[in-house]
C-alpha cells in the first residue's frame, strides 16, 4: 500500500473511531499518523470522562492494515487434499516479509513476519493429518520455522537456515492435538522472536471439541527502541485494542481462547478474567482434566486452551495479572450481551 | 550620461555584495535537489531527539514541556507515565518541528512527594523520559506566591548586601593598609563568585539541548558582557580623569554582584518551585550568610569618599534587587535556557569587576610606593575567598 493510500485510510478510520467512540471506554479522538511522521493530525482533546480514568493509548491503529479482531477469529486450515490412503492433506505456503507495522497508535515497529503479519497466521488441523509448510525466506537475513509437537529432527526448524531468497518446505504429521506454536528458530533466538516471527498452531482432536465461539489470543510484547525490554504489550500485537473494541459475545454462549505466551524478554506473562472462571485445559491435550481458575501464570511457549461462558450482560475485564504490562497495553475486554445470534 | 555611468557603478557596488549569496543559493538548491547524500543515507534510522525540559505537578495532572532538539520532525505518538500509557494532549501539536517546542498536559494521579516518570514514545519507537524527582504542586503566580519568592529574594539578595554594607563606617576608620586588605578580600570574593558562577552557568549549560550549544553560548555572553563593560568604563573615563572614580567602581561591583545574585535567586526559585529544595529555610538563611560579604565588597572602593546615603541605597538595590527578580522568575517560568544565558553574562560582568578593582588596588598601593601583592592584601584576598567557600557549605 502506498504512502498515499495510508493517508485516505488513516481519515476514514478517523471518522470510524469517532462513530465506535461511544461504545470505547478510551478515549478516541485521533486519526491514525503515517510513518513518516510530521504531517498527521494529532489529538489536541481526550474524552476526560472514561471510565477507566485516562489510562491507555491515544487515538486507533490503522485497522485496515491489521485488525486483531479479524486475526484472533481466522484460523487457516490450509489447501486440502486427501491422500489414496484417505488421509486428509493440508499445505501451506509462508512468506518471510520485512514490514513496519502498527503496533500501537502511531507507534511503528520494523518487524520481521511470517506472510506479513504478527503473529503468523494460525495454522489449524486434525490429529494425523500430514502437513506441508513451504517456507520462502523473502528478507534478508536467515529465518526457519520451528514447530512445536511430535515429528522428525530433520523437520523441526532448527537447520537448516533458510537463507534470504531461498524455501524450504517442512513435513510431518500432526500430533498430539492440543494448542502449539511455531516461531522461527535461527539464532540469536531472542532477536528472531521478539522480531514477531511467530504464531500459533492448533491441531484438534480426532473427533473435535465441542462447539464454542473460539478466539486466538498470542500474548506478544515490543521492544521498540531496541533497549532489551518492551516499550508495549498486548494479545495479538496492537495494545489496548480490545479495550478500544471490547470483543462482543453472548450470554451463556460458550467461548474457546487458545491463550500462547510468545513474549520476549520478561519471564512470565499471565491472563486474568474477570466476574468469571474458566476451564484451564493445559498445553490443550487433554480433553477431560482440567483446572477452574480465573488466572493463569505462563512462560514463554507456554499455552493453554480456555473455555468459559459469561453469565450476565455488561463488559468483561482480561488482562495479564502483572499490572504493568497491563497499563502498557495488555488489557481488554469481553462484552457479553443478551442478543439473539 | 554620468547619471547613467554612476546608476551602472551602484549596480555593480550591489552585484558584488550579493555575488556569493546568489551563488550560495544556486548551490544550496543544486544540492538538495540533487540530494547527492542519498546513498549514504540508505536505510538509517532517523535520527530523533526529543528533550523533556521540565516536568511540573500542577492540579489534577502533570504539565511537560518538550523541544525537538533533532534534525527531523518528531511525533510524539504515545505517553506513558510511570510504565502506563496515558492520555494527553499536546500544544500546539503533538508533531515537533526541528527547534519546535510543545506543551503535554497528561490528567495524570501524581502522588505527593513521590518521583514521576514520563517516557514519550515517538512514532518510530523510541523513547524519551524524564523523572521529577519530587512531585510537588508548582505555584501558580498568585498574589501569596510573589510575596513569598520576592521575600526570598530580598533575603538572599537585599539583606546581606544592605547588612555588609553597614560597615562601611568601620571600614573608613581602617588605614591605608587595612583599606588595602578590604579592597583584596573584595577581589577574593569575586573571584569565588566568577568561578561559581561560571561553573553553575556550565552545568546547565550541560543540561540545555545541544542544539542551543549552551557552553558557547555561556561563554559568548560572558565574553560580550566583559567588552561591554569595558568600553563604558573606558568612554566614561575619556572626558576626565586617566582613572575611573571609586565610585565608579563601587557601581560596577554592586551590578555584577546583581548579575551573579539574579543567577543565585533564579536557582532559589526554581528549586522550591520544583519541590527540589529540601533544607528549605535553612538554605535561605545559608544564602543571607553568604552574601553578607558582597556588601562589604561594593563598600571597599568607598572608604575614602563622602557618599550620599541614596546612593549607597542604590548600590544594595543594584546589588541585592536582582535577586527578587530572579527568584519570581526562577518560580514562576524557570528555563534552563535564559539561566545559563544570564549566568554567562554575571560571569563575565564579574570579570570586569576583578580587573578594576584590581587596578584601583594596585593604584592605591603605588601611590604609597608599595606593590600591591603584600602579606596584608594576600590575607585579605585569602580571607575573601575562605569565607565566600565555607559559607557555601550551608547552600550546596
Amino acid at each position: 500500500m502506498t504512502a498515499k493510500l495510508d493517508h485516505k485510510v488513516s481519515r476514514r478510520d478517523f471518522i470510524k473511531a469517532g462513530l465506535l467512540g461511544g461504545s470505547a471506554l478510551v478515549g478516541v479522538a485521533a486519526a491514525t499518523r503515517p510513518q513518516s511522521g510530521g504531517t498527521g493530525a494529532h489529538p489536541t482533546e481526550h474524552h476526560p470522562e472514561g471510565e477507566h480514568d485516562h489510562v491507555g493509548t491515544m487515538g486507533d491503529v490503522d485497522l485496515t492494515r491489521f485488525d486483531p479482531s479479524v486475526f484472533m477469529a481466522a484460523f487457516d486450515w490450509g489447501k486440502e487434499t486427501r491422500e489414496p490412503g484417505g488421509r486428509t492433506v493440508r499445505e501451506w505456503e509462508v512468506i518471510g516479509i520485512e514490514k513496519d507495522i502498527e503496533i500501537a497508535p502511531g507507534v511503528w515497529f520494523p518487524a520481521w513476519t511470517y506472510n506479513g503479519q504478527v503473529p503468523g497466521p494460525t495454522f489449524r488441523s486434525r490429529e494425523g493429518d500430514l502437513l506441508r509448510v513451504k517456507f520462502t525466506n523473502g528478507t534478508t537475513h536467515p529465518h526457519t520455522i520451528h514447530f512445536h509437537g511430535i515429528h522428525p529432527p530433520s523437520m523441526d526448524g532448527v537447520t537448516p537456515n533458510v537463507e534470504p531468497g531461498g524455501s524450504f518446505t517442512y513435513e510431518f504429521e500432526a500430533r498430539p492435538f492440543g494448542l502449539h506454536l511455531y516461531h522461527c528458530h535461527t539464532m540469536p533466538l531472542k532477536r528472531h522472536i521478539h522480531k514477531g516471527l511467530y504464531g500459533a498452531f492448533i491441531i484438534d482432536p480426532a473427533q473435535g471439541r465441542p462447539p464454542a465461539r473460539e478466539f486466538v489470543m498470542v500474548m506478544n510484547a515490543f521492544d521498540t527502541n531496541l533497549d532489551g525490554a518492551n516499550e508495549v504489550y498486548a494479545v495479538n500485537t496492537v495494545g489496548f485494542h480490545h479495550m478500544r473494541h471490547p470483543i462482543p459475545v453472548r450470554v451463556g454462549e460458550p467461548i474457546r481462547v487458545y491463550l500462547v505466551n510468545l513474549t520476549e524478554f520478561d519471564l512470565v506473562n499471565s491472563f486474568h478474567l474477570h466476574a468469571g472462571m474458566y476451564r484451564l485445559y493445559r498445553t490443550g491435550t487433554q480433553l477431560d482434566t482440567f483446572e477452574l481458575t480465573d488466572t493463569v501464570t505462563m512462560g514463554q511457549g507456554e499455552r493453554h486452551v480456555l473455555e468459559f461462558s459469561l453469565e450476565y450482560p455488561g463488559q468483561y475485564m482480561f488482562h495479564a495479572h502483572q499490572s504493568e504490562f497491563a497499563e502498557l497495553g495488555w488489557m481488554g475486554m469481553f462484552e457479553a450481551t443478551e442478543e439473539a445470534a | 550620461m554620468n547619471a547613467s555611468l554612476s546608476a551602472r557603478g551602484r549596480l555593480g557596488n550591489v552585484l558584488i555584495w550579493i555575488l556569493p549569496l546568489v551563488i550560495l543559493a544556486l548551490m544550496v538548491w543544486a544540492f538538495l535537489a540533487g540530494d547527492p547524500l542519498r546513498l549514504a543515507r540508505r536505510d538509517l534510522p532517523p535520527i530523533e531527539d526529543l528533550a523533556i525540559q521540565r516536568i511540573q505537578a500542577v492540579s489534577g495532572g502533570l504539565r511537560v514541556e518538550i523541544f525537538n532538539a533533532g534534525a527531523e520532525p518528531t511525533t510524539i505518538a504515545q505517553v506513558a507515565v510511570d510504565d502506563a500509557y496515558w492520555s494527553f494532549a499536546a500544544e500546539p501539536s503533538a508533531t515537533l518541528p526541528r527547534l519546535g517546542s510543545s506543551t503535554l498536559s497528561i490528567p495524570y494521579p501524581w502522588v505527593q512527594a513521590e518521583p514521576v516518570t514520563v517516557t514519550l514514545i515517538t512514532s518510530t519507537g523510541l523513547t524519551f523520559s524524564r523523572t521529577l524527582e519530587v512531585a510537588v504542586e508548582v505555584p501558580q503566580p498568585g498574589g501569596r506566591e510573589f510575596l513569598t519568592y520576592g521575600l526570598l529574594g530580598i533575603y538572599v539578595g537585599i539583606v546581606p548586601v544592605g547588612l555588609g554594607m553597614l560597615w562601611l563606617p568601620a571600614l573608613r576608620r581602617l588605614g591605608r593598609r587595612g583599606m588595602g586588605a578590604v579592597l583584596a578580600l573584595t577581589v577574593g570574593l569575586l573571584v569565588f563568585l566568577l568561578i561559581d558562577t561560571v561553573l553553575e552557568a556550565l552545568e546547565l549549560a550541560a543540561e540545555i539541548p545541544g542544539t542551543f550549544q549552551g557552553t558557547a553560548m555561556v561563554l559568548f555572553a560572558a565574553l560580550l558582557t566583559w567588552l561591554g563593560i569595558m568600553a563604558v568604563g573606558r568612554s566614561g573615563r575619556a572626558r576626565g580623569a586617566a582613572a575611573p572614580s571609586n565610585l565608579f567602581v563601587a557601581g560596577l561591583i554592586a551590578l555584577g554582584i546583581g548579575l551573579h545574585n539574579f543567577g543565585e535567586g533564579l536557582a532559589i526559585g526554581a528549586a522550591f518551585a520544583l519541590g527540589e529544595a529540601a533544607l528549605g529555610s535553612f538554605l535561605v538563611v545559608g544564602f543571607t550568610l553568604h552574601n553578607i560579604t558582597e556588601g562589604v565588597g561594593i563598600a571597599a572602593p568607598l572608604t575614602r569618599e563622602r557618599t550620599r546615603l541614596l546612593i549607597l541605597v542604590g548600590l544594595v538595590l543594584l546589588a541585592g534587587l536582582p535577586a527578587v527578580f530572579g527568584a519570581w522568575l526562577g518560580g514562576f517560568a524557570f528555563s534552563p535556557v535564559l539561566a545559563a544565558l544570564f549566568l554567562g553574562i554575571g560571569a563575565g560582568a564579574i570579570w570586569q569587576v576583578i580587573v578594576e578593582v584590581g587596578a584601583l588596588l594596585r593604584r592605591q598601593a603605588e601611590s604609597a610606593g608599595e606593590s600591591p601583592v603584600n602579606l596584608t592584601n594576600l590575607a585579605g584576598f585569602f580571607l575573601g575567598l575562605v569565607v565566600m567557600y565555607v559559607t557555601a557549605f550551608l547552600v550546596k
